[in-house]
């Protein structure tokens, strides 16, 4: 192989010179983790956008002329896929993982960066060709980010043509993507992890994205393969998933498929993909908390079972996407159980955040501030989840804005705190400077209140009976005219939050561009990525000597030693003690020990 | 390996400041460092396949469904040319295997001669794969006609391309055994913590022999899935609880 593995280097990195070698076809982890947060961040905004003309053609219909029906689905279709798999996929994982997988291990990169980089700008093809069915004929598909068949490819749905199949190959390609990236995050977290950094004392960040990689790399074949069954039934007429059909009065020529079987295949995808999101930025959180609290993670060893274990369970609770597509009772109590049984370790974590912050020292910065908006939304997206996992429940309340207020709070504002938590906790490392506090703060709260103003009056739509994905109600018995006043409260809501994030990109622009450097580890944080001889890192992370691990992540208001923390690279022979207390080790020996 | 993971999962980091240092697995020369992101690798293609299968259990079961053996009329009720294809595949299987067992006794030459022999019967395999659509094609079994014959296509299809996949790993091994490509392999930085040649292309043969019978259990399920009766399918398919 003529490309070998850098993170197996005990020598210092020559940086690349010429700018094409240093930011475009680069092969360091850091730049590779930078170009997919930007690629994601930008189509996130295009998502965004999206949403916005939902919201204007929900908040005040017959205003917009081109906002027509169709568009209308697109949109939503368009929005739904980009959020979760472009946006927060890429981001949590090509992103932060990529960033921080090899500083936490202490390796100088991934174990294959010719593999690295090829998974970024294949990612970044998946990207482009989602985009270019917006230029198609017909326009991009309007089939919902589910895209059940037979509607997904018959004619009626738009972008049945061109636009359906872009979705599908664009899909089969980042999933390419994603295994070229995974395999990477796998073999470097099992491999080439530093001396002293067992698997426990890892910080859980790495934990989440460890297992979200797993669970990925597991629960995105069941995509590829419906994908590709999909384009096969569209293209040459095979009856995988198509029933034998009428369509605009006509028998087609397929036999008799099962759509019941795409849908198995999509959400044995689809549920563990809330937790590919969900996982790292439980993980992120968690470090966050416990920097900013200045207090070791409550219970540790707990949050790593739970993280394990919530990966595993989340492989048998799909069909709980499936209660109205009806299905043996047998099985929807076995899928109602699981998916209650899957809240357990959930709400662990929750309580160990929460005693985490108990009787801390904490300190209410930016990253905190987003860090504790996650733990209430978080909180209350997964109990209404708790509501709709019932299969009674759920049947009067699916596919109403019921289903749409909990999915967002649960797997859209919570990653997205995360996310923010992680940009401003993380951006002194990637840049060396410290995004603006008050500008920070501004948007926090404007994005934390502005979530509630949204979702909020949603989960009332729902139980009005509201239904998801409409253009427009028309005029129903059962919905009050006040549902339209309340549409458009949510839409200036989210007309607010969408231009609150203006604040999050000139404060980027503004931090870059004009302020000033700060020091190497503004918020004293133990953890290794901190411990790097240069902040930012350089090409090679570690300079002329690996990094030796002595001590867990999470050291943080040791009694009897000088500063309050103490990083994971100091032994317990170079720790500075007070003066009074130098010699006494017993004092904090058993730190942590309530777990 | 799992238990490993259990007793991982019972440390208590926190109690053990400065107490043992494992070392980094990267420097361990005993340990194939491809031989991991391999075996994950196959665990993702084995979650395909899986996949592909349970679908095909759950499509059969339709009545559309019509199965490609079981009646004296349909093309795999005897399935000689499948047997033959197996053959083939499980020729260049065993002379992987060989030349990885030379290889370790640091005997080259068989190893050459075994190497081109897995070759030339992985190629003459992907032909008679092709051979047997074109027959199919021939008696009027078309991808779209009936879902059999779409699972039969896709499955070997995508087998084929989990086959070439391998030969982009396998030819340029076969060139280094031959001595060429050397240098690349030997940038000045690197050289020190290179692996000899031997032991570098025995590593690279482990990857081969477990790729390569590991496409061949594929095969076997492909096999048996696609020459199978409709009562197999029927027993199996209530086993899962359709
Ligand atoms: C300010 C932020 C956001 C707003 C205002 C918003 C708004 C909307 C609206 C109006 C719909 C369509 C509802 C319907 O007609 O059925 C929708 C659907 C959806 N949104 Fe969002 N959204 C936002 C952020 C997000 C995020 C961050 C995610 C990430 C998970 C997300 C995921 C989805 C999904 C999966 C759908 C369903 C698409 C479908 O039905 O096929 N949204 N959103
Ligand atoms: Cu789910």
């Amino acid at each position: 192989m003529p490309h070998v593995a850098i993170a197996d280097q005990t020598s210092e990195l020559h940086d690349p010179r010429s700018f094409i070698t240093k930011y475009i076809w680069s092969q360091d982890h850091k730049v590779i983790a930078i170009q997919y947060a930007l690629t994601a961040i930008g189509v996130g905004l295009i998502a965004l956008v999206l949403s916005a003309m939902m919201r204007l053609q929900l908040g005040f219909p017959d205003t917009f002329d081109f906002i027509t029906p169709n568009a209308y689905l697109q949109f939503v279709t368009m929005h739904g896929m980009i959020m979760v798999v472009y946006l927060l996929t890429a981001l949590l994982l090509g992103g932060f993982g990529n960033y921080l997988i090899p500083l936490m291990i202490g390796a100088r990169d991934m174990v294959f960066p010719y593999l690295n980089m090829l998974s970024y700008w294949t990612y970044l093809l998946s990207v482009l060709i989602l985009l270019a069915s917006f230029f198609v004929p017909g326009g991009p598909t309007g089939a919902g980010w589910t895209l059940y068949p037979p509607q997904a490819i018959l004619p009626g749905t738009p972008g049945v043509d061109a636009g359906i199949v872009l979705m599908l190959v664009s899909l089969a390609v980042f999933i390419i993507a994603f295994t070229m990236g995974g395999l990477n995050y796998v073999t470097t977290v099992l491999q080439a992890r530093t001396h002293g950094m067992t698997l426990m004392r890892m910080p859980l960040s790495l934990w989440g994205i460890f297992t979200a990689t797993v669970l990925g790399l597991l629960a995105f074949p069941a995509l590829l393969v419906s994908a590709i069954m999909m384009a096969l039934d569209k293209l040459i007429g095979t009856s995988f998933f198509m029933p034998a059909i009428v369509s605009l009065g006509e028998q087609l020529d397929y036999t008799g498929g099962s759509p019941i079987l795409f849908q198995h295949l999509f959400w044995f995808f689809g549920h563990p993909e809330v937790y590919i999101v969900a996982l790292p930025a439980f993980g992120m959180v968690s470090d966050v908390l416990a920097v900013h609290a200045r207090k070791n993670i409550f219970g540790y060893r707990m949050m790593v079972w739970a993280i394990v274990i919530i990966g595993f369970l989340s492989f048998i609770v799909w069909a709980h996407h499936m209660y109205v597509s009806g299905m043996n009772p047998v099985f929807g109590y076995f899928f109602a159980t699981t998916t209650l049984i899957i809240a357990v370790p959930t709400a662990i974590k929750v309580y160990n955040w929460v005693l985490t912050l108990w009787r801390g020292n904490i300190h209410l910065t930016v990253p905190m501030l987003f860090a504790i908006g996650f733990i209430f939304t978080f909180t209350h997206g997964g109990l209404t989840g708790l509501f709709l996992g019932n299969v009674v429940v759920d049947l009067p309340l699916s596919d109403t804005y019921f289903v749409v207020a909990h999915f967002h709070m649960v797997m859209g504002v919570s990653p997205i705190m995360v996310l923010f938590a992680a940009i401003y906790h993380w951006f002194p490392l990637v840049t060396g400077k410290r995004l603006h506090d008050g500008l920070g703060k501004l948007h926090f709260w404007i994005t934390f209140l502005g979530t509630y103003a949204i979702y909020l009056p949603m989960h009332y739509l729902g139980f009005l009976g509201v239904p998801r994905r409409y253009f427009a109600l028309g005029s129903t018995d059962f919905i009050p005219e006040s549902a339209q006043t309340l549409n458009a409260s949510i839409t200036v809501s989210a007309i607010v939050v969408g231009l609150a994030q203006l604040i999050f990109i000139f404060n980027l622009i503004w931090t870059l561009r004009k302020a000033k450097p700060c020091s190497p580890n503004p918020w004293g944080a133990a953890s290794l990525e901190w411990q790097t001889p240069n902040v930012p890192p350089r090409h090679g992370n570690w300079g002329q000597k690996l990094p030796t691990v002595y001590r867990w992540a999470y050291d943080y208001s040791v009694p009897g030693i000088t500063s309050d923390f103490i990083p994971q690279n100091i032994s317990e022979d170079a720790v500075i003690r007070d003066a009074e207390t130098s010699g006494d080790v017993d004092d904090h020996s058993d730190k942590g020990s309530h777990t | 390996m799992s238990l490993n993971f259990f007793r991982t999962l019972q440390e208590k980091p926190w109690l053990q400041p400065d107490a043992v240092l494992p070392e980094r697995v990267m420097d361990r020369s005993d340990i194939n460092p491809k031989k991991l992101p391999l075996i994950v690798f196959l665990g993702i293609v084995s979650v395909f396949f899986f996949l592909f299968l349970i679908t095909f259990l759950a499509r059969s079961q339709y009545p559309d469904f019509q199965a490609l053996a079981g009646e004296t009329w349909q093309p795999f009720y005897h399935p000689q040319q499948l047997w033959i294809n197996t053959g083939l595949l499980l020729i260049a299987c065993v002379a992987l295997q060989v030349a990885l067992m030379a290889t370790r006794r640091q005997n080259i030459h068989t190893a050459q001669i075994a190497l081109c022999l897995a070759l030339l019967f992985t190629l003459q395999f992907g032909a008679a794969q092709l051979l047997l659509w074109r027959h199919l094609y021939k008696l009027g079994f078309y991808m779209a006609s009936n879902p059999a014959n779409s699972y039969f296509y896709l499955l070997t299809a995508l087998h084929g391309l989990h086959l070439i996949g391998g030969l982009f790993v396998l030819v340029p091994v076969i060139l280094r055994s031959f001595g060429f490509f050397r240098p690349a392999t030997t940038a000045p930085q690197q050289r020190p913590l290179q692996p000899p040649r031997q032991q570098q292309l025995q590593y690279s043969l482990e990857l081969c022999a477990l790729y390569w019978h590991y496409l061949f259990v594929i095969w076997l399920l492909i096999f048996f899935f696609n020459a199978s009766s409709p009562a197999v399918y029927k027993t199996l398919a209530a086993l899962c609880g359709y």
